[in-house]
């Protein structure tokens, strides 16, 4: 490690305006928290509207004045509704699904396995069945994967429980499924390849949110022959439509570095 | 080679979308930008048509450097846009005259009244395919000169231009003040009130009888045509197609065969089936519009049903009544519970569109008792859309003498899961959405495309229609036609409201 750095001065800021307006009974207006904290006005603006940008704030239309936003209130569950994620994703959805010539599938955390909360047919025009609410095993898919890599807590839940076995090729070691989580959050991908169904493939990729943050996983399934190339690895191409996919998808959550 | 791209503008009633595809149809970038919805009075709507054209010049340009694309790679433009609503303004100054009047305003239905009550109002239908009704821009037109001091003068003199949303953008586009186009395509006009349906020109009878002075109107051009290069925003993009969104994503569904239908679910939603190169009359309630006409090709028409209020019941929800934050959350919520509880809600927030077009019905909730909590209101706001969309296939069914085997959807609604196995279950047919949610976008792509050559063939385009989810009917038959009575005598519940003035 380089170096410690010291205390942030902005976050001190920020957290001493929600300070603020928590003790408050009605709402204030900027001028009013600047001087309350002794911040130039423009600085509290600023910080102010980040806080709003997060949903840590929230201003009435009318009057312009702060309050505690709703956001605050349900830190601790999904920040981020799960029929809201499918309508911000459809589109690039859709495109991947057209570009890769494959099914499209959307994953969320759900009592340690992954909800399927979007799905995009392959486009052949055969027959297939909507999967959506579908419940996958985390360490057996790539979209759990990608979830569990992004998040050690989850990660840690699953290894206490156990690793139940789908196929030969599921990860059911606890210390190869750990080794298989830092990789995939070095490359920023997983791979699923016959670890849950015999003959199919996957690959996936993190969706972030704001402050990158993960919010879900999206990625594209089928025949291994198709995603694979002879050495039985993800054809690099592929990969590539779905990092796209999901970072133009995080892009327009918001995550601005991905 | 450096790759081409077509790029489309979505000029909608909640925003505006700015997309590009590339030669199979995919989408590359995408930029959206909300504009401000004005209530001033009960049963008015407006929009700034200022604001709408600024967010254009934002984010036409964002949507290249997305995709890190120069003005010369795109191929060209088309444009698509919330229909019927009118915008006038000052061909000097570029300056629109007061805020523009959106297809949902109501302001008008005194003077529609008085309209329809003319002996020659009967000719109107038959001339240009619609009812006499406060959604359609003439009125609108009339309303605004006959009460703006001077407006009429200026009309008259061609100083002011009317114009639906995209002959306003292409306008502004062109040069505006400075040689800007005045045009627009036949979709377009055929929703004004004041086109033959026939031979898709501004009619004098109907101009007269509704006292708009032709001075001020487009020049009615087909949907796919190279009309200029933009001056601005874009400089050099061919602009090659306009359509009104629902017929664009008729287009975009690739329903290029009579018989064809597709409905969009977004403020309002709109079924649009292809009847072929005859106009055919509606006996049950629907419009008889164009669907598009390529180049000087035939135009090719449609039958319609329009529904004024889906995803606008939902909006109203998060913003009027502030019960969710955002409109997917409509889902959520509505899972929260089995079933509607008893309650329906009849969103005739504008009147009753088709097939009933009552202009003076207003919005109900009924079936209220102490039992219904939110989440059961959140089922009832879905379920007006499907039993709507119910109502509109009836009379397609009728007016066709075809029963519908399938429905096409598209549109910001299909994200709900809730809401298509719900419309599948009250139509009992198959609900197939493609592989492009955003099939306004694509249609008008589309047909730009195929303007300048980039797509050769409508064959060609068909091929890129994918199937890209489906649901199934699961509903009982007996529940169906129970639930469908229950909506029915709701339905009745909102007619009369409004009585006409001074009784
Ligand atoms: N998941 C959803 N469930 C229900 N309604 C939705 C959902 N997502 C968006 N909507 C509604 O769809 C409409 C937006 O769709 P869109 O096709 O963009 O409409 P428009 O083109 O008319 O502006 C809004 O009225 C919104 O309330
Ligand atoms: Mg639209």
């Amino acid at each position: 490690m380089a170096c410690v750095p010291g205390p942030v001065q902005s976050i001190e800021r920020a957290a001493a305006i929600l300070r603020l307006l928590a003790r408050g009974s009605g709402r204030l207006g900027v001028s009013e928290i600047a001087a309350s904290l002794g911040l130039a006005r423009a600085t509290a603006h600023g910080i102010l509207r980040t806080l709003q940008g997060v949903g840590f704030v929230e201003q009435d239309e009318e009057s312009g004045k702060y309050q505690l936003g709703a956001a605050l209130l349900h830190l601790g569950t999904s920040y981020l509704d799960v029929n809201e994620l499918r309508s911000r994703a459809i589109n690039w959805a859709d495109a991947l699904a057209a570009r890769s010539g494959e099914a499209v599938r959307i994953g969320t955390p759900l009592d340690g396995r992954v909800l399927v909360v979007h799905h995009v047919f392959r486009p052949d025009d055969t027959l297939q069945a909507l999967e959506v609410g579908a419940l996958l095993p985390a360490h057996a898919t790539a979209l759990g994967k990608v979830l569990l890599a992004f998040d050690a807590g989850a990660a840690a839940a699953l290894l206490e429980t156990g690793l139940e076995s789908f196929s030969r090729r599921t990860i059911t070691h606890p210390r190869e499924l750990s080794r298989a989580l830092v990789e995939i959050r070095e490359m920023g991908w997983a791979s699923e390849v016959e670890e849950f169904t015999v003959g199919e493939a996957a690959v996936a990729a993190p969706i972030r949110g704001q402050g990158g943050l993960v919010v879900g996983a999206m990625g594209i399934s089928g025949a291994v022959e198709r995603l694979c190339d002879p050495r039985g690895r993800p054809k690099p191409t592929l990969v590539t439509y779905v990092r796209d996919a999901a970072r133009a998808v995080s892009r327009d959550l918001g995550a601005s570095r991905w | 080679m450096v790759e081409r791209y077509v790029m489309s503008v979505d000029q909608g009633t909640t925003s505006t979308r700015c997309m590009l595809f590339d030669h199979g149809g995919r989408l590359v970038s995408v930029t959206q930008r909300e504009h401000k919805q004005h209530f001033p009075r009960p049963g008015w709507v407006e929009h700034d048509a200022m604001e709408i054209w600024k967010n254009l010049e934002r984010i036409a340009p964002e949507a290249l450097a997305q995709a890190g694309v120069v003005p010369e790679q795109v191929a060209a433009l088309g444009i698509a846009n919330q229909r019927e609503t009118s915008v006038l303004w000052d061909r000097h100054t570029g300056r629109p005259v007061g805020r523009a009047v959106v297809w949902q305003d109501t302001r008008t239905d005194a003077l529609v009244g008085e309209l329809s009550a003319r002996p020659d109002a009967d000719m109107i239908r038959e001339r240009c395919g619609l009812p006499i009704a406060t959604y359609f821009s003439a009125p609108r037109v009339r309303w605004l000169l006959d009460n703006t001091p001077g407006l009429r003068e200026r009309a008259e003199r061609g100083d002011v231009l009317f114009g639906t949303i995209e002959s306003w953008l292409i306008w502004n586009l062109t040069g505006g003040p400075k040689g800007g186009l005045h045009i627009t395509d036949v979709t377009n006009a055929s929703r004004t009130l004041l086109m033959n349906i026939t031979t898709l020109a501004w009619d004098d009878d109907l101009l007269a009888f509704f006292d708009v002075p032709r001075a001020m109107l487009p020049e009615i051009r087909p949907s796919t045509e190279t009309y200029a290069r933009a001056s601005r925003v874009l400089p050099g993009v061919r602009i090659a197609a306009a359509l009104g969104d629902q017929q664009a994503a008729l287009f975009g569904q690739t329903c290029f065969a009579p018989g064809e239908a597709k409905c969009t679910y977004g403020t309002g939603s709109f079924l649009l089936l292809n009847t072929g190169t005859e106009p055919v009359p509606s006996t049950h309630g629907l419009l008889t519009t164009v669907g598009y006409q390529i180049a000087d090709e035939p135009a090719v028409y449609a039958l319609e049903g329009s529904i004024a209020i889906t995803g606008a019941l939902v909006q109203w929800f998060r913003d009027g009544l502030g019960l969710i934050a955002s409109a997917p959350e409509i889902e959520t919520l509505a899972r929260s519970v089995e079933d509607n509880g008893g309650c329906y809600i009849v969103p005739a927030f504008s009147g009753l569109f088709a097939p009933y077009w009552r202009s003076e019905a207003r919005g109900i909730i009924v079936g209220l008792t102490s039992y219904i909590t939110k989440g059961h209101l959140a089922r009832a706001v879905l379920e007006a859309t499907g039993w709507q969309t119910r109502e509109v296939v009836d009379a397609m069914n009728a007016d066709s003498g075809l029963a519908l085997k399938a429905l096409k959807v598209d549109g910001g609604m299909t994200a709900d899961n809730l809401l298509m196995q719900f419309i599948s279950d009250v139509l009992d047919v198959p609900v197939i959405r493609p592989m492009a949610a955003e099939t306004v976008s694509l249609g008008a792509a589309y047909a730009a495309g195929l303007a300048v050559g980039y797509w050769a063939d409508l064959e060609g385009l068909r091929r890129n229609w994918h199937r890209a989810a489906q649901w199934l009917p699961s509903m009982d038959p007996g529940r169906r036609e129970t639930e469908y009575d229950n909506w029915r005598r709701a339905v009745e519940r909102t007619f009369d409201w409004i009585k006409p003035a001074g009784k």
